[in-house]
């Protein structure tokens, strides 16, 4: 791995121009992906970045990895068949909330399921920005768009709720403002053997700015969101003096002393769940942090187990015997 | 049939036997086994299987009827045959949809034990067949099955219910009898099937052993029949095979002619589903198979392993490629190898899923966004499946380029005997990958001679590169939208496809090379086409045939064969399609169509109607 080891961010630059918009909240994540591809311990030939349509999805042409940009909401399924043909490669999805939500949230829920190798980066902006501003599945109910002039009626969907009921074993979000959070949660996201599903929300300047404000801008953030981090208190707040606490089922602010602790790898992921459904209720925090993090057997490699162990009892198959593997007659 | 009487044994050349019943009566299985019997005994044979859409219809009503047609033969055949010589019907709804097909004085062999009021009803009738008359003009069988095969059975542990289920082998046993075939095939078969349920394997076997000799003790029949081995058939080794299992096959050893693991992604459709399990049961030959969530899934999946250097597969019917279809744009501009199989169904829509149609061509041919060529080739009986799947691999490597295979539901289910090529016959075509660092760089979109550009395997150094959909510049493969560079690349990609041309061989016509009417086919309808134009050359009729394999690019030199012909004559089981692209591509040349759309494939005698009609003219 010594090659590996020497990787810079520079390295993992493509010689394409990136063309995002001024201010987008993609340069961000961008530099912070080329930042920990650096240090992942991966030489870059074995990695494979893989997208959809949208903003997001150009993201592979500015890594200087191997990379395909796909089809509209098929990203999970090209990642799937990369990662099964190969499962020594590294492969990273991205994705946004229409191209990963929306026209393929059915694949979504499938990689998530079937437990693929395969990290995931959904980027978030609750809007359509690549077609130029119409409101997508995580777009605020009444949000004015041009195809919503009067508000939209949709309900929104979460999705890290989503990843979660489709049995994701590693969920996670993270804010493209808050760097240093971001760094934790993709390192966390690459070292997870199994699907890792990243909700990234992403500031769309044209067409959605200051979406997150609310929570994200950095004067009330540490009072408006918590970070859940494996194994400790769920805490929160500038001096971090508050804290969470789950009854039943309704979590609620205590003191940081009375904090519960927080543990991404129950056998439900109920815990999980009650967190994310945190987002529609503004008194309380926005969660971001790790979410979920269970191990459970790998799709690719279970895939190829089972070829080895098919060409251990019968043999590896040769073209002599595949002719003949009927019931066969001479015909002198 | 041509009886040669000897002793109580006729000899005829060839036979044509129909199973029918209740979708749930085994008749697929029944017709399987004789099929499988008399090709070990070295009979020619053809089958067509004819089943309803629905799984298990209300039983004994007429949608629920399902038909299995064999022929075997001392002959070389090309079809199942026109009509049956003899109609197995199970049951009352079987007998009246099968009885028009029957040919007059054929045998109809009917088990009374299923005619009772209820059955009648069941299967719309007021009157029975057996005496109103619905029979005059055939030799009618009646035999009580379900009586038979309870006594038969008596003294077993079985069910009353598990004993009717052991009526279609009673049958097969009287037909085993009929033609004089040995049991023992289909007893290790029986042995095999049921080695965890031993008391059904003894069942059945006791049920075959009692329809034999039922043959003797009740002198149902006037006598025996026999159909000799087929002399004419070439010497070496044969198997039977249906165009799915061919196809599965075909794709194994296409993928390894090339050095490639093959990855199969695939979503269940009627009727090519048979391809995904037969390859799923190949994993000891390294193949990879991906049950997908939906269509898109399956050849995005596919399209995925082939970046990352498998060899890309995915199988499906009409409706699926209507689903995969921007994925294949995709696939023709990345230029990556895929083979996409097309068990072509009846259609529009949902259409009639377990019947066959010819009228996907024009969407295989043209059907997508942008200018998309994509070569595609046409498996056109079951055993050429396999020849037509190992050329379809090679296409696909060699010209860096998704390939469309057209099967149809004919081929799928049909079954014939298949003279195993010799493995040192198969000619690779092994796959050169980009080599790592590769001095000056890498140019992903540079050519070869054949316009084909490199394969390079993620995983290997200094070949980090990107694909996509968006339009790629020359050489370098970097988004572009340059006017000038968009149209090079179109034409480039034009070229590229149209240039196969130089790689495939133009077919031989069967029969006169010169004449009055020269039949062009494609797929399915070879066996009648072949059989249509024998029959009038026996007549010392002045016809030929051409057989399209590759239906795009054609063959070279088609406009030279043609020429040598009054009229062309193209069949096929859509409203013309294949006639459209020919007169468009040779509009000097008199093409007339000849469609059939009924889900149904060409009878002989329809296409020698046809072609004495433009005889005469």
């Amino acid at each position: 791995m010594a090659e590996a080891q020497a990787l810079t961010k520079k390295d993992f630059k493509s010689d394409q121009d990136v063309r995002w918009c001024p201010g987008c909240g993609d340069y961000a994540i961008l530099n912070c992906v080329q930042g920990i591809m650096a240090s992942i311990g991966v030489p870059k030939h074995q990695i494979c970045f893989v997208s959809g349509i949208g903003c997001s999805s150009r993201f592979p042409y500015y890594m200087n990895t191997f990379g395909f940009h796909s089809i509209h909401g098929r990203a999970p399924a090209f990642a799937t068949g990369i990662k099964a043909a190969n499962p020594d490669l590294s492969v990273w999805m991205v994705t946004g909330d229409g191209d990963g939500l929306s026209i393929g949230g059915n694949h979504m829920a499938h990689i998530l399921r079937r437990n693929v190798d395969v990290k995931i980066l959904l980027f978030n902006n609750e809007i359509y920005g690549l077609t130029k501003g119409q409101y997508s599945p995580t777009s605020p109910q009444g949000l004015k768009t041009k195809t919503s002039p009067m508000g939209s009626v949709d309900r929104p969907m979460d999705p890290v709720s989503f990843a979660l009921g489709c049995g994701a074993t590693f969920v996670a979000r993270t804010i493209d403002t808050h760097l240093k959070h971001m760094e934790q949660v993709l390192l966390a996201a690459a070292h997870h053997k199994g699907t890792a599903f990243v909700e990234i929300y992403q500031n769309c300047v044209i067409f959605n700015d200051g979406a997150f404000d609310a929570f994200a801008e950095k004067t009330v953030r540490d009072d408006k969101t918590i970070d859940l981090r494996p194994g400790q208190p769920m805490v929160f707040g500038k001096s971090l003096d508050k804290g969470l606490k789950v009854d039943g089922w309704e979590p609620r602010i205590v003191t940081a002393a009375e904090a519960d602790v927080w543990r991404p790898d129950t056998h439900s992921p109920g815990p999980a769940f009650v967190m994310s459904q945190m987002d529609s209720n503004p008194a309380m925090p926005r969660p971001l942090g790790i979410f979920r993090d269970v191990a459970a057997p790998i799709f690719d490699a279970a895939l190829h187990e089972q070829i080895r162990r098919a060409t251990s009892t019968k043999g590896p198959g040769t073209l002599e015997k595949l002719l003949h593997s009927g019931e066969t007659w001479t015909v002198r | 049939m041509n009886p040669t009487r000897e002793r109580d044994v006729q000899s005829f050349e060839s036979v044509v036997i129909r199973f029918a019943g209740d979708s749930g009566d085994g008749m697929q299985i029944t017709g399987n086994q004789f099929t499988h019997t008399s090709a070990v005994i070295g009979n020619d044979l053809a089958t067509f299987p004819d089943y309803p859409a629905e799984i298990r219809a209300p039983a004994g009503t007429r949608p629920g009827v399902s038909g299995f047609q064999v022929r075997f033969s001392s002959a070389d055949i090309h079809t199942p045959g026109d009509q049956p010589d003899v109609l197995v019907a199970m049951n009352p709804a079987a007998l009246v949809v099968n009885i028009r097909d029957l040919k007059p004085g054929g045998i109809a062999l009917v088990n009374t034990g299923q005619f009772s009021d209820s059955d009648l009803k069941k299967a719309g009738l007021t009157k029975s067949p057996l005496t109103d008359g619905t029979l005059a003009g055939f030799r009618v069988i009646e035999i009580d099955i379900n009586k038979r095969v309870t006594e038969a059975l008596k003294g077993t542990t079985l069910t009353s219910k598990e004993v009717q289920r052991c009526k279609n082998f009673y049958t097969l046993g009287l037909m085993y009898w009929l033609y004089n075939r040995p049991l023992d095939t289909t007893i290790k078969w029986l042995e095999e099937k049921f080695a965890k349920l031993p008391a059904l394997a003894e069942a059945n076997k006791l049920a075959l052993q009692a329809g034999y000799n039922a043959g003797d003790i009740h002198e149902l029949f006037q006598g025996r029949y026999e159909v000799a081995p087929c002399s004419s058939m070439p010497p070496g080794t044969y198997r039977n095979i249906m165009g799915n299992d061919a196809i599965a096959m075909g794709l194994v050893a296409g993928a390894q002619l090339a050095g490639l693991q093959p990855f199969l992604g695939s979503y269940p459709i009627t009727p090519a589903s048979g391809i995904l399990e037969a390859l799923a049961a190949y994993k000891h030959y390294g193949v990879i198979t991906f049950q997908a969530e939906d269509e898109i899934a399956a050849i995005c999946s596919a399209l995925g392993a082939a970046y990352a250097g498998c060899l890309g597969i995915t199988t499906t019917s009409g409706p699926g490629v209507a689903l995969k279809t921007e994925a294949m744009g995709l696939a023709v501009s990345v230029e990556l190898p895929l083979v996409i199989v097309n068990v072509q169904r009846g259609g529009p829509s949902t259409g009639l899923p377990t019947k066959t149609e010819q009228a996907d061509l024009l969407q295989a041919i043209f059907g997508r966004n942008g200018e998309a060529p994509i070569p595609v080739i046409a498996a056109s009986t079951p055993s050429d499946a396999f020849d037509a799947a190992v050329e379809a691999c090679r296409i696909a490597v060699q010209y860096m380029t998704p390939v469309i295979l057209l099967s149809d539901g004919y081929i799928a289910n049909g079954a014939e005997p298949w003279m195993l090529p010799r493995v040192e016959d198969l000619k690779p075509f092994p796959v050169k990958f980009v080599e790592p660092n590769p001095e000056g760089g890498f140019q992903p979109y540079a050519r070869d001679a054949k316009l084909a550009r490199p394969w390079a395997k993620p995983g290997t150094q200094g070949l980090e590169h990107r694909v996509g959909g968006l339009e790629k510049a020359h050489l370098t493969g970097n988004i572009s939208n340059d006017p000038d560079n968009h149209e090079f690349m179109v034409r480039m990609r034009q070229n590229k496809v149209m240039g196969i041309r130089e790689s495939i061989p133009t077919p031989n016509v069967f029969g006169d090379s010169t004449g009055d009417v020269l039949v062009v086919g494609w797929g399915s309808t070879r066996g009648s086409i072949t059989s249509a134009v024998e029959e009038l050359r026996k007549k010392g009729r002045k016809v030929g045939s051409l057989h399209l394999r590759h239906v795009w690019p054609l063959p070279k030199d088609l406009d030279k064969i043609m020429a040598c012909f009054r009229s062309v004559l193209v069949p096929e089981m859509n409203l013309g399609q294949m006639a459209r692209v020919l007169r468009s591509e040779y509009p000097q040349q008199n093409i007339i169509s000849y469609p059939k759309v009924q889900g149904q494939p060409f009878r002989t005698t329809e296409l020698v109607k046809k072609i004495e009609s433009l005889l005469e003219k």
